[in-house]
């Protein structure tokens, strides 16, 4: 209430209603899935009471490509109807300059934080958003079905794929139709970079381009991932997985429907709901890689909350992203959403382990986990991935072999690439 | 379509020119300054982009810094280098291959969909066109795909083709006229033939409407008189209609062609960003917006908007249309 006092005279000849609160009306734009808006609204109410400003939700698709190009857009037009926006991952260093520097402003907290998270998030020696939870996929695994047929859990891709294979032909003599063996995220966006890039990686493929910008992509073990790729579309998984997103895939997984599921970690929590059709059925682990001893890639994924350079309120604006990434709100998320932490301390958290026990297991997989290109690659890091994912699609619709596709591919790279990032 | 022809009806033709009144020439000053207005916002909300897009073009604009734009000539349209070797690298919008690929897709788009929809369209006015109970019900009942918005039918849409749970696959499943579930938005034999059926639902009562609209100005006299004569209806139709609603028909036509061309929503929401599917407007919007080439996606509207023109001149002209429904 003293924040409202202290404004009252600055607002005194905006705000006319007769209202005794001289807060702020804040606008937070967010494309979280599943029910992660349901969540947030939660979390924004105890802001709301907490400091007496307002926030209103806007809610986006749950594509991130769709979330950028209307940010994109917002933010070259110098949008003041947005205070704060929940950001990718891989999106500082392209925006940078449209967000507020929160140096200053979290200078006390950055070390509670993992530092390769608080570096993804930091463009030009500028803090450009401050971390809300960080993501890894996982091989989710139907632990009825595994036991039933009495396999492990995959160690390779192609002991996941002949698993698969056994359980889906058994399973639809048995009456199971619709059963599939694996789905996954194949539509040619965002996601498909990262699924993609995770067989590469694990094939020992390299990561597209290197850290020190090179492209690395046209070699064997990649053209050897992709093709394994291939092999699974119309066989364990659905011709449709080509035009799955995130929500395509958990769609089928949680009506029982796939044996095997990549996904993030936010369908852990949604596949055990009182509606899901694989409650307490199924477990999670790391994804498969090339041959067993190899280690297995996870792709580094995760969302932040950025503050845009043009909000009217940028003091209350920078509280709530503050607040958005606090201990307490991120404890609730581990606990509500298996969202999992950037505050290291939460892993060995006692309530979060008791509520979500896949997050202590989980800090191991994405120490190791893999970054997109996004920081050498800079602001053409959309095309890159662009580039990439259509070669990806093109090669498991058909359209060419892998071998063929990735030399294209790292033509277009060189020409986009020209003299340097 | 009725205002349409009365403010172009206003416009003398050349043979009376001579013979203008003053009266007349008071009526047109009249039209002048009532068009003004009409004018002025077209000039603000079209002309004015238009000018802006071909503008940056020929710069090297980016979305994050419009007003630092440069000066680059015909570089995003087409450019070449000669290397030292004395090979010639050509760079550019017309020699990139994704950009033929999305004109070829945009144009097979159109052709299919504006010739179905022209045929089913034709069908449904006929059946409309005829006296029957409960007309107007069934008149105001198949605009409803037209109603819906773009974007809540694509989506509607998505849902039913959808491979694993969708209706559509179900139905054909029970009827036995598929084998297996089809993934009709994802496979690349069938991402464009999903789209064209989603499309022909939408946009046939929009033909429909046009070209009941010219029927219901063919006089009844003139079908009185061939049944009497004891024509054939299918050759009354063939012989009397089709003639007679050509006009209407050629207009109805062309209005859908300009729309097909600029097809967006309905592929950036029911299929994957795909080769198969992209149309010049999804591949403009990506450069516009995703990537960090404004300069180069504008090129790509400008093309557009040069290509629709092209084809509506060419239309117009072959066609021998007439707006103001004379013809006869």
């Amino acid at each position: 209430m003293y924040h409202s006092a202290l404004r009252a005279g600055l607002f005194a000849g905006v705000v006319f209603s007769a209202s005794v609160t001289m807060a702020a009306e804040l606008a937070i734009v967010s494309g979280d899935s599943g029910n992660g808006l349901a969540f947030l609204q939660s979390q924004l109410k105890e802001f709301e009471a907490k400091t007496g400003n307002t926030v209103k939700i806007v809610p986006m698709p749950p594509s991130t490509s769709d979330q950028f190009g209307q940010y994109r857009l917002w933010l070259a037009a110098g949008n003041a109807d947005i205070d704060v926006y929940m950001t990718d991952v891989i999106w500082a260093p392209q925006l940078s300059d449209q967000f507020l520097d929160l140096t200053d402003a979290a200078k006390d907290i950055v070390k509670d934080h993992f530092p390769s998270i608080i570096e993804s998030q930091t463009a030009n020696g500028k803090l450009v958003a401050i971390p809300a939870f960080t993501d890894a996929p996982a091989l989710f695994y139907r632990k009825d079905l595994l036991d039933k047929y009495g396999k492990s859990v995959p160690k390779t891709w192609d002991e996941m794929a002949a698993t698969a294979k056994e359980i889906q032909d058994k399973e639809r003599e048995a009456g199971a139709k619709d059963l599939w063996g694996f789905v996954f995220q194949g539509n040619a966006y965002e996601g498909l970079t990262c699924n993609a890039l995770e067989w590469v990686k694990s094939f020992g493929g390299g990561q597209i381009v290197e850290a020190n910008g090179d492209i690395s992509i046209n070699n064997e073990k990649a053209a050897k991932a992709l093709e394994t790729a291939k092999s699974w579309v119309g066989t364990i998984s659905p011709p449709g997985v080509l035009a799955y997103q995130e929500e395509e895939a958990r769609g089928v997984w949680q009506t029982g429907n796939s044996v095997f599921m990549r996904n993030w970690p936010y369908a852990y929590a949604l596949g055990n709901g009182e509606d899901s059709a694989v409650k307490g059925k199924f477990g999670v682990a790391t994804l498969p890689a090339a041959t067993e001893g190899d280690k297995p890639a996870a792709t580094l994924g995760g969302w932040n909350f950025a503050v845009s350079k043009y909000s009217k309120h940028p003091d209350e604006a920078i509280q709530l992203a503050l607040f958005l990434g606090s201990t307490e709100v991120q404890k609730n998320r581990a606990i509500d959403q298996t969202n999992l932490p950037t505050i290291v301390s939460l892993y060995d958290d006692a309530d979060v382990a008791k509520a979500a026990p896949i997050i202590p297991q989980w800090k191991d997989v994405f120490m190791n986990a893999v970054p997109r290109p996004s920081a050498p690659t800079k602001v053409k890091y959309n095309e890159v991935s662009s580039l990439f994912w259509s070669a990806v699609h093109d090669t498991l619709s058909g359209n060419g072999t892998a071998a063929e596709n990735l030399e294209v591919l790292e033509a277009k790279l060189t020409e986009l690439k020209g003299s340097g990032w | 379509m009725a205002s349409t022809q009365s403010t172009i009806r206003i416009v003398p033709t050349g043979h009376t020119k001579r013979a203008k009144s003053e009266l007349m020439r008071q009526r047109l000053r009249a039209a002048g300054w009532f068009l003004v207005p009409m004018l002025i916002a077209l000039a603000i909300v079209a002309g004015w982009p238009l000018l802006r897009t071909i503008y940056f073009s020929f710069t090297n604009a980016s979305l994050t810094n419009l007003d630092g734009a440069e000066w680059v000539g015909f570089k995003n349209y087409l450019n070449w280098t000669v290397l030292k070797s004395g090979r010639v690298i050509w760079s550019g919008l017309l020699s990139d291959p994704a950009w033929w690929n999305a004109v070829w897709n945009t144009v097979r788009f159109s052709v299919v969909s504006v010739t179905l929809e022209t045929i089913l369209g034709t069908v449904v006015a006929l059946v409309l066109n005829a006296e029957f109970k409960g007309r107007g019900l069934v008149r105001a009942a198949i605009l409803i795909p037209w109603a819906i918005p773009t974007i809540v039918s694509a989506r509607m849409w998505g849902w039913m083709l959808n491979d694993q749970f969708g209706i559509i696959n179900d139905v054909l499943l029970t009827f036995g006229l598929i084998d297996h579930k089809i993934a009709w938005t994802a496979s690349s034999d069938t991402a464009m033939i999903a789209v064209l059926i989603v499309d022909v639902w939408k946009t046939t009562p929009f033909m429909a409407l046009l070209i009941l609209a010219g029927l219901q100005m063919i006089p009844r006299d003139i079908y009185e008189a061939a049944s009497l004569d004891g024509v054939h209806p299918v050759k009354t139709f063939w012989k009397v209609t089709l003639p007679l609603v050509r006009p209407a028909l050629m207009v109805a036509v062309i209005f859908r062609l300009l729309d097909a061309m600029r097809i967006f929503d309905l592929i950036y929401v029911l299929t994957p960003n795909s080769s198969q599917t992209k149309t010049i407007s999804v591949l403009a919007r990506e450069n516009l917006i995703d990537f960090d080439k404004f300069a180069y996606g504008s090129a790509q509207s400008t093309m557009l908007f040069l290509i629709i023109a092209l084809m509506t001149i060419l239309y117009i002209w072959l066609g021998k249309v007439r707006f103001d429904g004379g013809d006869r």
